[in-house]
């Protein structure tokens, strides 16, 4: 069989913004599968509402579409652009979804357009629990025993059946949302309900429970001849119960005999025959009784997936190119082995000669409320992977790559030595959270036995011993102390894994010194290869991970070269975004005749993909680590100001090793970050920044507090996403933060600034070339009001409101500060304008996460150009020097998970929370807010109430919002105060109670869906708290909800536009703005 | 503290890491493996007599050692090479440690050595002769020396040398993970298999078919055998130059000319086509792995297959009745063919597995359906 000749053009559904249980690894995949098509000559049309992702660069694909994925756009994409096929497994469940509807809505017929990759029935079948279990036991596999009941009465008489605990998973939802793990009747109640709300169909599955069983994934593609092959098997090191995407893997399986493994390989071709999965990747997953062996299939995804992405990292197969081709009708023999250089076929099974473990990355600081529990709902944000030569060194290298202040299984603190600490112990061990691995080593830390730490956590034994022997060896290191580590013994201990930093905590010394021990003993990593095939065939590609061996296969070059350093694991805050930028300095200094090499530990990225760059490092972004890897690679320069905060925090010391680090010096960044030298700055230039201090302790904070007046936003320095920034309106608010939310000292300061009540604030974002040139990339005009985060907000670009005037001022002001601060790249301003004055909130001289959005509204490539310019090049010379204003208008909206995280309050402040954004695109303002809207999956309110409550200083911005409200039609809900100000400036309002002052109130009107829009704005502490469950179950019931009024504005604008304009690719956009 | 071993090759490398077997010397063709599972089953192939396996997946003895995933009565292989062997076993059917079960088979091995930078001289150098040597007081130079005086396998006949002794039945099937227990198949043919080294997982897969088993000595005579009257002859896998086991050659070319339904796998492959006057060669490497991909040329569906041999028949010297069905899609080699005027036909790789993928399990129904033709 060949490539199809039949169809010339191919619609390739993306997976929309980042969510938890959606990254970017579907933009890995996406990216791929474009890119792999395009080669073949097929138009690649492609719809993905994300615009932070490679796959939306109007080079990956013929014609781009930042649109919604929903069925409706989808067909206006279809009717326009005429696809002979759509592929829709390579966007995640997103996709499918939509693939589904467009075929349940006739749309696939009526366009006679042809479903690759997967039919519309393997689909149904793979994600109907019930058909899927079916289909099972039709081929003789085993499920765990189950039932699906659509109604809490029928899952109760489930229940009945299967006992406790009980496995409640709704059908048809993302990262298994809103399931959980019911130990008794009140726990089976409150999920069962919750999970019949959120499914799409109204169902739920309950499922005997194997919790503690061995949990497997197996890695399978097909193609058009049924030739199956499997590219990796994964092993969780957590038990079954934890998701799989907050579980850690281990590649390839470790606890399985021959005979275990081939029976899970036949048993996953099986099932992808039997679900019919035409063509492409899959992922099947296993559970396995450690008792007997006893094996129950637990689900398969007829589409690449999280797990695919790893397992390409892991072996150097690239799945979802490979896959993109199997779909249009190559078949594995035709296709060829990248990575050997096309020595080999693709129709071969990777065999791997390392370990690979990936560990998850969670952001539960950023929400206190949420319980952090890991179970069968997914709610870590990232993950980190590592390669070592032994299962010990890729797991302490994925430690210190996680990039959560560990250096490897550090102690957790808990006392071990009372009964009370040994309790707590004990439970971590039962009902693991994200630091269940640090509770592992404690575990033998306090003397417990293997079989006892087996017992209560059901990690399998042979992942145990290496936390044991870890321990163990550590306990040595500490007790013989630094004079011991002779060069046999820093060796072994290099070749378990352990960090400089580490071992120079057990030692007490501090890490250069351990280093400078180390490298006087001779003791350096060496590079192997990823090759998919454990150095059989010889490999032409420089994909490489350290380790302690005799052979180094590095083999570097002595061309011109640029190091890239990454973003880390994704954490809120730090996306996919900072990866983009990554990605774009690569491919622009590869393009410009440099030698590009990535390092880089996150295995859902582009940047990671062995063929982005000339040379790929996978490996943890510590100091030690980069600095190996320069010394070995001598490059020209190292980019630093792309990867977020990870790189950024090294700067100074690599910069101190005589790394040579281009463009933005450290220092400058420094002086941006430091608060004191900063606002030197801003004065020396007569600009003006929101009154603010710096505070070394708490009574320095509540003085100077009161020197510059409430409100403040406060926030510890040196932080991304605003981890911990709060706004506080008087004193004891501020003790409470100080004594809750961060521990201020000398080392990390508190910084104060006056919170600027009713501000706009925009976004700038610059380059600067070294010629001191200045090129205005965007500014963003937010929606929410200053205070919120800017991660959070939405924003416009170009600004929809602000004048002519105040726009240039910013202009102005961003080039003196970048003039002033030597940028060279990427910087980024945040502004607040109260009525004509412009206040800096911050500058930032590295690049943003709104590069991307930025770069895909104006058409202007800005983290390329800025790599550029790093490199040397001026704007001149790039022929970038003047800024792009579009005549359309794109709006940024941000994307929450606060579905996913019970008792979490949704109102947006100063702490970032949101995991992913949207575009959308219109010819006004209003037009493209509607569309950003319909991207995330906001409802549009239809007619009825709507209910108001706002705090007192918003009432009068409240009102000529709430009379747009009625002129629509709509009726209003007020609670006691904002009724009498309404009803006193003549808008007819009901009035409902509030949630404290009796029933019926305000959640009873949203509980039976009386209300279908709610405008609720609150400030302090205990008002925040009262309205909160108004907030969490307009949430909950998918009532649309603004928590300012400004978003309130803007929303109710954009009501006259849903669904009235045109669908316009990015390249069509981009046509216009060409002078 | 670990016992000191070293490897030297006859290249003159040396590697220096600790024993994890018995004490003592070894010497023999080093070789290495790339399949991740399968450690036990691999020992104990016969096909591996005289040489010393390298596995490249850096920690093998995780899932430990067991009385049922064996090929053999005994270990096989000369010695073991290793990156790692963990402290801790750990499998619900598990009854031994590697290290223990070694010792007591009185295996040679060494572990803690950079098995990759071993295996890219392997495969740049190709099948080198190597010792290990294993105790408190380990040298190189006599490590070196005797790797250079090993012979090496060219022209040698080990297939008689482990072979079995004397005449048995085979009736037992396949493991059953499930039941823990082997079946017993019901009994249709009546074949005969030669035990050139054979692997119980291709008698237990005959067992599967119906095949009522007496397995024979390598140099039994063809006239023996036709005076069983067996439905069916098989010829099995086995170590060493085929070339020089004459003896299983003129018994072939006997049951050639009976036309009596005959399969061979790997050395059994080699030999039928031997027997037809085709040449065979040493390869530079081998095929050491469970990941290979061979194509049926029938029907041009891929097979991932299970791969063990250092010797490969050359397909520009067979005969004109010669069909090949089966290439290898690494290097293009041959990997099977059919006579096309008798019921036989040979496959190189292995189709019973264990360890490696049972894609291609399907050969065993087709000598069993050639069987049922000749009847």
């Amino acid at each position: 069989m060949a490539k199809r000749t039949d169809i010339k053009s191919v619609l390739i559904i993306g997976a929309g913004p980042i969510v938890i249980g959606q990254a970017c690894e579907f933009d890995y995949s996406g990216a791929q599968a474009c890119k792999a098509l395009k080669e073949e000559g097929y138009r690649v049309i492609l719809v993905n509402s994300n615009p932070a992702t490679i796959m939306t660069d109007p080079n990956t694909a013929d014609a781009v579409y930042i649109e919604p994925i929903n069925w409706q756009t989808v067909e206006r994409i279809i009717a326009k652009e005429k696809p002979d096929a759509v592929l829709p497994t390579m966007g995640g469940q997103t996709a499918l979804n939509c693939a589904l509807d467009l075929a349940d809505h006739g749309v696939l017929d009526k366009y006679n357009v042809e479903l690759i990759g997967a039919k519309r029935d393997a689909i149904r079948m793979a994600e109907d629990r019930e058909l899927f279990k079916q289909a099972m036991s039709e081929i003789g596999l085993e499920s765990p025993r189950s039932g699906v009941a659509k109604s809490y009465e029928h899952a109760v008489e489930i229940q009945a059946e299967l006992g406790f605990p009980a496995i409640v998973r709704p059908s048809f939802t993302l990262g298994g949302s809103g399931g959980g793990i019911a130990y008794n009747v009140e726990e089976f109640e409150a999920i069962v309900k919750r999970g019949l709300e959120l499914s799409p169909t109204h169902e739920v599955l309950i499922d005997e429970s194997v919790l503690g069983w061995k949990e497997f994934e197996m890695e399978v593609v097909r193609d058009t001849a049924d030739n199956c092959i499997i590219i990796c098997a994964i092993e969780n090191l957590d038990p079954m119960g934890v998701h799989t995407g907050d579980s850690i893997t281990v590649a390839p399986a470790q606890t399985l005999t021959d005979k275990e493994y081939q029976r899970l390989r036949d048993a996953s071709i099986a099932v992808l025959r039997k679900i019919g999965v035409d063509t492409g990747g899959s992922n099947v997953q296993f559970g396995i009784n450690p008792a007997d062996g006893r094996v129950v299939v637990i689900e398969m995804n007829p589409r690449v997936s999280r797990s695919s992405a790893l397992a390409s990292k892991a072996t150097g197969f690239p799945i979802a190119k490979i896959a993109a081709k199997l779909a249009v009708g190559y078949t594995l023999d035709e296709l060829k082995n990248d990575i050997t250089g096309g020595l080999t076929p693709a129709s071969f099974e990777p065999t791997i000669d390392y370990v690979v473990t990936k560990i998850p990355r969670f952001a539960f600081e950023k929400f206190p409320r949420a319980d952090a529990r890991l179970t069968t709902q997914m709610k870590s944000v990232g993950e980190v992977m590592a390669i070592g030569r032994s299962f010990t060194e890729s797991l302490q290298k994925a430690l210190r790559g996680l990039e959560i202040g560990k250096t490897g299984l550090n102690p957790t603190g808990l006392d071990l030595t009372t009964t009370e600490g040994l309790a707590t112990l004990k439970r971590e061990l039962r009902e693991p959270r994200p630091d269940r691995v640090f509770h592992l080593a404690d575990a033998f830390r306090a003397g417990l036995s293997l079989e006892d730490v087996h017992e209560l956590s059901r990690v399998d034994p042979w992942f145990l011993a290496a936390f044991e022997d870890i321990v163990l060896t550590e306990n040595e290191v500490s007790e013989q102390g630094l004079t011991a580590l002779d060069e046999p013994r820093m060796r072994e201990l290099k070749r378990m894994g352990f960090a400089d930093a580490r071992l120079a905590e057990l030692v007490g010394t501090d890490e250069a010194a351990l280093r400078h021990v180390r490298h006087t003993l001779g003791v350096r990593p060496v590079y192997k290869r990823v090759d998919s095939c454990a150095a059989e065939f010889a490999t032409t590609t420089a994909y490489m991970y350290s380790t302690y061996e005799e052979e180094c296969e590095a083999d570097p070059s002595d061309r011109e070269k640029i190091i890239v350093l990454g973003g880390g694991p994704n954490r809120i805050g730090q996306g996919i975004e900072f990866d983009y930028c990554c990605v774009h300095a690569a491919l622009a200094l590869r393009e410009d005749g440099f030698e590009t090499i990535m390092v880089n530990c996150n295995p859902e990225t582009v940047s990671t993909d062995y063929d982005t760059s000339d040379r790929l490092y996978f490996e943890p972004l510590t100091l030690e680590d980069v600095l190996e890897i320069v010394a070995l690679e001598k490059p020209k320069g190292v980019i630093v100001q792309y990867g977020g905060q990870t790189p950024l925090k090294l700067a100074r010391a690599l910069e101190a090793a005589g790394v040579p680090i281009i463009g933005t010096s450290p220092d400058s960044i420094d002086l941006a970050e430091d608060r004191e030298r900063f606002q030197q700055m801003i004065e020396k230039l007569g600009l003006r920044q929101p009154p603010n201090r710096t505070a070394r302790n708490a009574d320095e904070a509540l003085a100077l507090a009161r020197e510059i007046g409430y409100p403040l936003v406060v926030r510890p320095s040196y932080v991304l996403g605003g981890r911990a920034m709060e706004v506080v309106y008087d004193d004891a608010d501020l003790s409470r933060y100080i004594r809750e939310a961060v521990q201020v000292s000398n080392d990390s300061p508190v910084l104060l600034d006056r919170f600027l009540d009713h501000a706009v604030e925009v976004d700038v974002d610059i380059i600067a070339d070294t010629d001191g040139k200045v090129l205005i990339g965007g500014i963003m005009e937010h929606i929410e009001e200053a205070g919120v985060h800017s991660g959070d907000s939405s924003c416009s670009l170009p600004p929809y409101s602000l004048s002519a005037e105040v726009q240039d001022e910013m202009r102005r002001q961003v080039t003196v500060m970048a003039r002033e601060l030597k940028v060279i790249g990427l910087m980024n301003t945040q502004f607040a304008i109260q009525g004509d004055t412009v206040y800096i909130l911050e500058v930032n001289p590295r690049a943003s996460r709104t590069v991307p959005f930025v770069s895909k509204a104006t058409g202007m490539p800005l983290a390329k150009i800025a790599a550029r310019a790093m490199a040397g090049m001026t704007l001149a010379e790039q022929g970038t020097t003047r800024e792009v204003i579009p005549s359309y208008y794109s709006v940024k909206e941000a994307i929450f998970p606060f579905l996913k995280f019970q008792n979490v309050d949704p109102i947006l402040g100063p702490e970032m929370r949101s995991t992913g954004e949207v575009m959308g695109v219109g010819r006004s303002f209003g037009a493209a807010f509607a569309r950003g809207h319909d991207a995330a999956g906001i409802v549009t309110p239809q007619q009825g109430k709507v209910f108001v409550s706002v705090r007192d200083a918003d009432k009068d911005h409240l009102l000529p919002v709430a009379k747009d409200v009625v002129s629509r039609g709509f009726s209003l809900v007020a609670t006691a105060g904002t009724a009498a100000y309404l009803t006193s400036h003549g808008v007819t309002c009901e009035r409902v109670n509030k949630v404290l002052e009796g029933r019926p109130h305000i959640v009873d009107m949203i509980k039976n869906g009386d209300i279908v829009y709610i405008v609720n704005t609150t400030e302090g502490k205990q008002a925040i708290a009262d309205s909160f469950s108004i907030r969490r179950e307009a949430l909950q019931r998918r009532v649309t909800y603004s928590t300012t009024v400004a978003g309130a504005r803007a929303l109710v604008h954009s009501l006259d536009f849903h669904g009235s304009e045109d669908v316009h690719s990015l390249q069509e956009l981009h046509k216009e703005l060409s002078p | 503290m670990p016992i000191p071993a070293l490897l030297a090759l006859e290249d003159g490398s040396v590697f220096h890491g600790h024993a994890v077997g018995a004490t003592g010397e070894t010497t023999g063709e080093v070789v290495f493996n790339t399949a991740m599972t399968g450690y036990q089953e691999i020992l104990t192939d016969p096909s591996y007599s005289r040489q010393l396996v390298t596995l490249t997946y850096p920690h093998i003895g995780n899932t430990g050692c067991n009385a049922e995933d064996v090929e053999s009565e005994t270990v096989q292989a000369a010695g073991l090479i290793v990156r790692d062997v963990p402290r801790r076993a750990s499998n619900w059917r598990s009854s031994e440690s590697l290290p223990d079960y070694l010792k007591r088979h009185g295996i040679v091995a060494i572990a803690g050595i950079d098995t990759r930078r071993l295996t890219r001289i392997l495969r740049d150098k190709g099948a080198l002769a190597g010792c290990i040597l294993a105790g408190e007081q380990v040298d190189a130079e006599a490590a070196l020396a005797k790797a250079r005086a090993f012979p090496g396998l060219n022209g040698m006949d080990l297939a008689k040398v482990v072979t079995t002794a004397r005449t048995y039945a085979w009736n037992e099937g396949v493991y059953n993970l499930d039941k823990t227990t082997f079946s017993q198949p019901a009994r249709r043919f009546k074949v005969v298999a030669y035990d050139f080294g054979v692997k119980r997982n291709i008698l237990r897969l005959l067992a599967e078919q119906g095949c009522d088993i007496t397995v024979v000595p390598a140099q039994t005579p063809a006239t023996e055998v036709l005076a069983m009257k067996p439905d069916g002859v098989f010829l099995s896998n086995g170590p060493g130059d085929p070339a020089a086991c004459d003896y299983a050659i003129a018994a072939t070319k006997t049951f050639l000319e009976a036309k009596i339904p005959l399969f061979g796998i790997c050395l059994g492959h080699q030999i039928m086509g031997l027997a037809l006057g085709a040449k065979t060669l040493k390869m530079k490497f081998g095929h050491h792995g469970a990941n290979h991909p061979v194509k049926d040329l029938d029907d041009g569906r891929v097979l991932i297959t299970s791969q063990n041999h250092g010797f490969a028949v050359d397909p520009a010297t067979l005969p004109a009745n010669v069909r090949v069905t089966h290439n290898s899609l690494f290097d293009g080699s041959l990997q099977g063919f059919a006579l096309t005027d008798r019921p036989a036909f040979c496959f190189q790789g292995h189709p019973e597995a264990s360890p490696g993928p049972h894609d291609i399990g399907y050969l065993f129904d087709r000598f069993a359906q050639l069987m049922q033709e000749a009847r």
